[in-house]
Formats: structure tokens, C-alpha cells, sequence
């Protein structure tokens, strides 16, 4: 796969065009909903001519179709944003455009971001990059599988409890997701205020860390943003490493244990201290993230209503059947799944038991995390309990499909920044398989420069 | 284990103000009784004495100057909507 570096020595024009070439090549995968090309293009004739300088002047890159950008409509791949042009574009997008980098696409995703294999997209799954009869993951499988099918080296992703870790993973690339509030959320569509974070897939730690270099930092546009604290860095210790036991039984797929036995093995090679570390509560955060989050998707969604923007029902007569009936022409099971999980533990009633409960619960896993950070520098886990799953396998049950996010969601809850690297094929399935590595709250960089290091791309483990 | 009634979930999809055909209330019927009673775990968990954590930025109000900001213009909102009359957005009548 190549990396960032690999663009120089080319014109903008170029790397554009080869771009295009490459996913029209691989078409099949359904990993793109859109092209922008006379965008492109133009830009790209900018960055040639001199107009635009930067640290990523002609690098091609797509984003998840829930970042609003210019050159293509944005849907979150959504019945009810098919025809939606964004009048403004998301801070992220307009940074690494200030850098000079092109976007080429809008990628495929879970509808509005729920889901964890891009199989609930109102425009057809996404195939897996590496096997295609098994899913992209989710929900930024379009964005992991344009990375690992090398039509662009970078793509961008949304992360909230999951969704650019465990595609990563399923593609045998990196993704990270930053600490919450590293980057600024404006102009990306809101799904759970108070997990979701903006990250990218690379295929390098080193390329990781330049990407979210550029789109960290505060935004008087997003007022959850954190004030500016991320500078890469090299990594000048050894580490202590906890790896979470509660995440490494026999209920994991036992090529993923392997798999990821054999990394931890390398980095003790590497002269870290490695350590087996006791995580109890992690077992309750799958049943914290869903009533948490469905409660704040069903505040979030309340916005889409056809009446400022998106697509209208014709058939509605009255004000109140245009809300319902858009809503349910627009959305897909999945959101509405979603939401009225999220009305049933918001209302009065319930809202004690299940939301304030998990609210609860949520500062007892942060407390347990945060001990757990006052010995040691990283925490390790497999990022999903077993390899890309088969097309339709998990889809009638939403408990299973929500299983394979069980690794991912407690960073989330916690706000932790969290990398997914590869750690090599399964010896049967021939699968791609991660790892995870989680870190305390604002320690982006030192968990970048330790993935910098034992990513065998770009490290020397 | 929690089950919910096919009225309920009526009732929950007309609080979210979506509308639903029949076989989707039934679809959704078994699927919220069983994520319910999954997440009924968490009943198990002393939280007696913990503070709920809502959000955790550690940020509190922030103020900026109350200045005009010309960002996206009103004709670019409007043509986003489906049907507009006199620069305003039309909707069926409300009764």
C-alpha cells in the first residue's frame, strides 16, 4: 500500500487523475457514493499552478459521506439526504484543504453512522477490501476500503464507539480515533454528542499522526472543541503496557488472539514492560453505549424533519404526517431502531433506571480507566472479538451486530484517543486483523508515537 | 426481562415523530424488548452515590462577541428547502 510520501514527485493532476482511474477500477466495491471530479480537478490545476501550498499540496483523499463538502450532494447515505448539496464545509475538510490536499469522493457509510458493517447504507453495502464476500465493517467501511485498495492514501471517518477502529481493522489499515474534542465536529453530522469523534485511516502511523495534525485544534465553530494540545512527537521511553484480560478470552476468536498475542509478544521484544491488567466493568460498557447513545441519536435526529432541507413525503397532507412520514421514507430500520430506544429511555418513567443509570455507570468505567492510567501508558486490546463477518450474517440480530463493537465502545465512553493497527492475516481465514491501542485522555501523542514505532510499516517492530 | 407492547412502540415511534407500517412496529416490537432486556444488566451495577457523567470536555459555558456573521446566505438556506414562497419555507397546513 502506499503512503502520503509516495504523492511527491507527482502534479496534482496527476494523483488526481490516477485517483479516479483507481476507483473506477474497483467500482464493484461500492465503497464511493460520489465522485467530485470537476472539484478536483480544479483544485488540483490550483495546487500545480502554485496557487495552493501546503504540507499535503496534491495528495488525494475521500471523506465519510456524513462530512458536509462542496462537489458532491452529502447523505450520510441516506433516502433522506440524497439530494442535499452542503452550503458550507466541515472545519476538518477545510483544513486539510488549506494544506493543499484534493477530496476526491464522499464514501460510503452505515446510514447516518449506525451500524458496524455498512450494510444498512441506502445505496448497497460496501465489499471487504482484502475478501469481498465478507463486510467492509462499519460504519466508515467506504472510508477503510478507498484506503486499503490504495485509491487514495488517507480517507476520513467519523468514530463513535467504533466505526474507524473496527473497519480499520476488518481492512488491514490504520485508523484512529483522537481524544474527544481533539477536532473540531462542525459541519459533520451529528449522531451522539457526547462520543463522537473525527479521525482518519491511513495507511501508516507516521501518516496517521500528519492527518490528525492538521485537523486537531479548538474552533470558535465547534464550542466542545478542546483548546490546541496536540504536537507529534517521537517516542524516547519504554512503555508500560496493561493488556486488558477481560478482552482477551476465550469468547474471542481465537485467530484474533493469535494474532494479537504475537504483537504484544513484539513489543515486549521491543524492551516494554507488558503486564496483564484487570478491567471488570468493561463487560456493562456494550450496555452503557446502547442506551447512551440511541438517547442522544434520538435528540440529534429530531433536526430531520423535511421541512428546511432533505427529501419530503408527497403523500403528506398535514404538517405532522410530513414529519412522520419523511422520517420513515428517509430513514433506514437501523436509525429508527435507533431513536425509539433513545424516546424509551429518555422518557419520564425511565429515564432514571436506564439513562441516568448508564450515566452513572459511564464515571465508574472512567474512574476504573483513569487508575489504570496512573500505571500505565497504553492499554492493549484486540479491536473486534473476531475478523470481517459475512454479508447478511449479523443483520437480524441487532445484539450480535452490536457485539462486534464490544472491544471499541469503552474508549469511547471514556473519550480516550485509540489507534487501531494491523496485526497481520488470520492463518485460516486469511482475514485482516487489529489491534487496539487506547490511551489517557490528551495522550494523542504519545499514543501516535508509540503506533509509530510497532506498526510494522512504518516502525521496526 | 423488559417487553414491550406493539403499543408502546406506537407510542414511542409518535414521541419520535416517525411514522411506521405495521410490520415495522412488529420488526421493532421484538427488537427493542430484546436490546432492553440486554441493557437491563446494568441494573445489576451499585451506583449508589456516583455523579452521572454527561459530557466530558470538562468545558463549561464559553462566550464569544455577539458579532454578525454573513456565513452561508439566505437565498443558499432557502434552496435547500423543498418548497419556499416569498423567502419563506412553506409546509402543509398544521391541521
Amino acid at each position: 500500500m502506499t503512503t502520503i510520501a509516495d504523492y511527491a514527485g507527482h502534479t496534482a493532476t496527476e494523483n488526481v487523475k490516477q485517483a479516479f482511474e483507481k476507483a473506477r477500477e474497483h467500482e464493484s466495491y461500492n465503497a464511493l457514493l460520489f465522485l467530485t471530479e470537476a472539484r478536483a480537478l480544479e483544485r488540483a490545476a490550483q495546487v500545480d499552478a502554485g496557487e495552493i501550498t501546503g504540507k499535503l499540496a496534491g495528495v488525494p483523499f475521500v471523506v465519510k459521506d456524513n462530512y458536509l463538502a462542496f462537489g458532491a450532494p452529502t447523505t450520510a447515505a441516506s433516502k433522506l439526504l440524497q439530494d442535499f448539496n452542503a452550503p458550507l464545509q466541515a472545519t476538518a475538510v477545510e483544513k486539510l484543504e488549506a494544506e493543499g490536499a484534493i477530496c476526491i469522493g464522499k464514501a460510503n457509510l452505515d446510514a447516518f453512522a449506525h451500524g458496524g458493517s455498512t450494510e444498512n447504507s441506502a445505496y448497497g453495502p460496501t465489499k471487504n477490501a482484502v475478501d469481498p464476500t465478507k463486510v467492509a465493517g462499519g460504519s466508515s467501511g467506504g472510508s477503510a476500503v478507498v484506503t486499503a485498495l490504495d485509491i487514495v492514501p488517507f480517507a476520513l471517518g467519523t468514530d463513535t464507539g467504533g466505526s474507524i477502529r473496527q473497519p480499520a481493522s476488518f481492512n488491514g489499515v490504520v485508523g484512529y480515533k483522537p481524544t474527544y474534542g481533539m477536532v473540531s465536529r462542525y459541519g459533520v453530522l451529528a449522531m451522539a454528542s457526547s462520543t463522537d469523534t473525527m479521525g482518519c485511516f491511513a495507511t501508516t502511523a507516521i501518516d496517521a499522526e500528519l492527518v490528525m495534525s492538521i485537523m486537531a485544534g479548538r474552533d470558535d465553530n465547534d464550542m466542545t472543541s478542546l483548546p490546541d494540545y496536540f504536537e507529534p512527537a517521537t517516542l524516547d521511553k519504554k512503555l508500560k503496557i496493561g493488556v486488558i484480560q477481560e478482552l482477551m478470552t476465550d469468547d474471542v476468536d481465537s485467530e484474533v488472539l493469535g494474532a494479537v498475542r504475537a504483537k504484544i509478544q513484539a513489543f515486549k521484544d521491543a524492551g516494554h514492560d507488558i503486564e496483564s491488567v484487570s478491567l471488570p466493568i468493561v463487560k456493562h460498557t456494550l450496555a452503557m453505549y446502547y442506551i447512551i447513545v440511541p438517547a442522544e441519536i434520538s435528540s440529534n435526529l429530531g433536526r430531520f424533519d423535511g421541512v428546511r432541507y432533505g427529501k419530503r413525503s408527497e403523500q403528506a397532507t398535514t404538517l405532522s404526517e410530513l414529519y412522520g412520514m419523511t422520517r420513515n421514507d428517509g430513514f433506514m430500520l437501523e436509525n429508527e431502531r435507533r431513536i425509539l430506544i433513545g424516546s424509551y429511555v429518555l422518557s419520564s418513567g425511565y429515564f432514571d433506571a436506564y439513562y441516568q443509570q448508564a450515566q452513572k455507570a459511564r464515571t465508574l468505567l472512567i474512574q476504573a480507566f483513569d487508575k489504570l492510567f496512573e500505571q500505565y501508558d497504553v492499554l492493549v486490546s484486540p479491536t473486534a472479538p473476531k475478523p470481517a463477518f459475512g454479508f447478511g450474517e449479523n443483520t437480524k440480530d441487532p445484539i450480535l451486530m452490536y457485539l462486534s463493537d464490544a472491544m471499541t465502545v469503552s474508549g469511547s465512553l471514556a473519550g480516550l484517543p485509540a489507534i487501531s493497527i494491523p496485526a497481520g492475516v488470520g492463518p485460516i481465514s486469511k482475514l485482516p486483523i487489529g489491534i487496539q491501542l487506547m490511551a489517557q485522555r490528551k495522550d494523542d501523542a504519545l499514543l501516535l508515537s508509540f503506533a509509530k514505532t510497532v506498526d510494522e510499516k512504518s516502525g521496526d517492530v | 426481562m423488559t417487553q414491550i407492547t406493539q403499543d408502546d412502540v406506537r407510542r414511542l415511534a409518535q414521541l419520535s415523530a416517525i411514522t411506521l407500517t405495521n410490520d415495522e412496529e412488529i420488526a421493532l416490537q421484538a427488537d427493542i424488548s430484546n436490546i432492553l432486556g440486554y441493557v437491563d444488566q446494568l441494573k445489576e451495577l451499585d451506583t449508589d452515590g456516583v455523579e452521572p457523567t454527561y459530557q466530558l470536555s470538562g468545558l463549561t459555558n464559553i462566550f464569544r462577541d455577539d458579532e454578525v456573521d454573513n456565513g452561508v446566505d439566505r437565498e443558499t438556506l432557502l434552496s435547500l428547502s423543498a418548497d419556499t414562497h416569498n423567502n419563506h419555507i412553506k409546509v402543509p397546513k398544521v391541521l
